[in-house]
């Protein structure tokens, strides 16, 4: 077996440990920003959608790579925002003064 | 420090920033700073790739990507922010949606580049997993927006042989993996692809529309695992890290959620539940047991004898648009010194946590809001419970009655409260479709009519009293 494939192997199977254990407490109302949030994070495909776009030597490749990073951008710029909207609302009351919306990813 | 290091040594801090964030998203307090900083970390992962290398390559095509990525920006951004809050479960598939697609592309994109190269069996495994996987999230998201959106119905779509065809469906696209595995064949590698999407439109069909969200969660865990693979292929431990942590945490997720309905996740998935048992709630209606009602300002004065009532809604209260005022109702009531809660089933609107997010939005304070056991003990003592727009969550069938489809289901306990107040549009029975015996107890009190309506009604009256 090759040597990089094990490491990436070590590295996923911590990491499934570590995601199961940071989520078993969470409280069932932070369950939808938090599936959303997790949504928003998983949009580091653009990472690699960025990757084969950019090493695209071929018409089909550009064309492939080209529309992942727009779903790509999609799930993660939306991700974000929805999530930010959904946590913006769970403010205490006596912190109602309205801000700005903003953006948070600006690539 | 070579660049290839230091790329690295940004993509390791991305990486954690999405660790602490997913931490932050898990308390209340934390979790709108968490949001932002794996927002940050995304950031600073996709300034740190406009750096990186390909095969040896500076990064090609690079105002295309910006290209694209404009386009994504200004589609995302406006959706995101103006698509009303209870179409927000359907928001939340597609986004997660096109995740799925997008690892799909980078799979089929990264099969074709490596085809030449001879790869080892292993790593066409990695593409062939992300393909199917990110294929079946895409078609599944899109089917479950439609069901949510109410382009189709929102009833199981049941036919005759249905386990068998996605069996035989599921089967067919192994062989084919196992086939492609041994060929390294461009042309099936598209057969699969539209065997993926096939089957990501017959798992989701006969899943119900109460049971959606559980589905759009477990689609969520599919889009990380398929990033992971992506990750896999490319050689990139931040895609790893980020769809190991979706896939994972969306899988336990996913479990809680079924859970919180008292079923098993293999029940939601594969059952067709409430396609059937609409029938029965007829039946048990000629009995002779009549139920109470009365007007909202009979409602407004019995609340003005109470010393606490607690609120218990439903995704009725969201559909009329009831938040606002009822928060209003709740503001006058304790304004008289009166003491108010409201009670939230974990599954009460259309995802766990959504009534939490209507309710805040019309400023209701969350620490009003009371998750269910603890909303049980105090229902104990509550002169009033007033349900709004709820039925199948407070239906005392899920604890006495075992050929109850809902049986085991936990429940908030409005029987237990002196008096019990229903806001219903009409007899017919929830969105499981059992009927619910609780209407017809003698300290049972029905207000028909649009709960905006009867909710502005009882506000005035109380104003007057």
């Amino acid at each position: 077996m090759h040597n990089v494939l094990l490491q990436y192997l070590t590295v996923l199977i911590l990491t499934a440990f570590v995601g199961t254990e940071i989520i078993a407490k969470v409280p069932s109302i932070l369950h939808t920003p938090l599936m959303s949030g997790s949504n928003a994070i998983h949009g580091v495909i653009l990472v690699g959608s960025m990757l084969i776009l950019g090493g695209a030597t071929t018409n089909l490749q550009e064309v492939l790579g080209f529309l992942a990073v727009i779903l790509a951008t999609l799930n993660v710029v939306g991700g974000f925002v929805v999530t930010d909207r959904m946590l913006e609302m769970f403010k205490p009351r006596a912190a109602k003064v309205k801000e700005t919306p903003k953006d948070e990813v600006a690539p | 420090m070579s660049r290839g290091t230091l790329i690295d040594l940004l993509y390791l801090f991305s990486a954690t920033t999405f660790i602490v964030a997913l931490k932050g998203l898990g308390s209340p307090k934390h979790a709108r700073r968490g949001n932002m900083v794996a927002a940050f970390g995304m950031l600073v992962a996709i300034v740190a790739t406009f750096f990186n290398y390909v095969d040896g390559h500076a990064l090609r095509h690079v105002w295309l990507i910006l290209l694209a990525m404009a386009i994504g920006v200004i589609v995302a951004v406006p959706t995101a922010r103006f698509v009303k809050m209870t179409a927000m479960p359907q928001l939340v598939a597609i986004f997660n949606g096109v995740g799925g697609g997008a690892a799909a592309l980078v799979s089929i994109t990264e099969f074709i580049h490596i085809k030449s190269t001879h790869p080892a069996t292993y790593v066409i495994l990695e593409v062939l997993l992300g393909l199917l996987i990110g294929t079946v999230s895409f078609a599944g998201s899109a089917v479950a927006f439609a069901k949510l959106q109410e382009l189709m119905t929102g009833r199981p779509v049941t036919y005759p042989g249905q386990q068998l065809i996605n069996g035989v469906v599921g089967l067919a696209a192994l062989a084919l993996i196992v086939t492609i595995l041994v060929t390294a064949s461009t042309s099936l590698l598209w057969i699969l692809l539209a065997l993926a999407f096939v089957l990501g439109v017959i798992f989701v069909l006969p899943i119900g529309g109460a049971d959606v969200p559980v589905l759009i969660s477990l689609l969520n865990a599919f889009t990380g695992l398929a990033v992971a693979a992506s990750g896999f292929t490319l050689g990139s431990n931040l895609l790893i890290v980020a769809g190991t942590l979706v896939g994972a945490s969306g899988i336990l997720l996913t479990r809680l959620m079924s859970k919180a309905m008292g079923r098993s996740l293999s029940n939601v998935l594969f059952s067709a539940f409430g396609s059937v048992i609409t029938a029965s709630g007829a039946t048990t209606r000629d009995d002779g047991r009549s139920v109470r009602s009365g007007s909202p300002e009979d409602i407004a004065i019995m609340l003005g004898f109470a010393s606490r009532v607690v609120i218990i809604p439903g995704y009725g209260l969201a559909v009329a648009q009831g938040q606002h005022v009822l928060r209003e109702l709740a503001e006058l009531l304790e304004s008289k010194g009166i003491e108010v809660f409201y009670a939230i089933h974990p599954v009460a609107g259309r995802m766990p946590g959504h009534m939490n997010v209507l309710l805040a939005e019309a400023n209701v304070p969350y620490e009003q809001l009371l998750e269910m056991d603890e909303a049980n003990s105090e229902l104990a003592t509550a002169d009033v419970a007033l349900v709004v727009g709820a039925n199948d969550t407070v239906n005392p069938a899920a604890v006495d009655d075992p050929s109850s489809p809902i049986y085991g289901m936990p429940i908030i306990h409005a029987d237990l409260a002196e008096n019990v107040v229903f806001l219903k549009r009409s007899m017919r029975p929830g969105f499981a479709g059992i009927e619910n015996d609780l209407l017809y107890n003698p300290k049972t009190t029905l207000v028909f009519g649009d709960a905006k309506d009867t909710l502005t009604k009882m506000v005035a009256a109380v104003k007057a009293n």
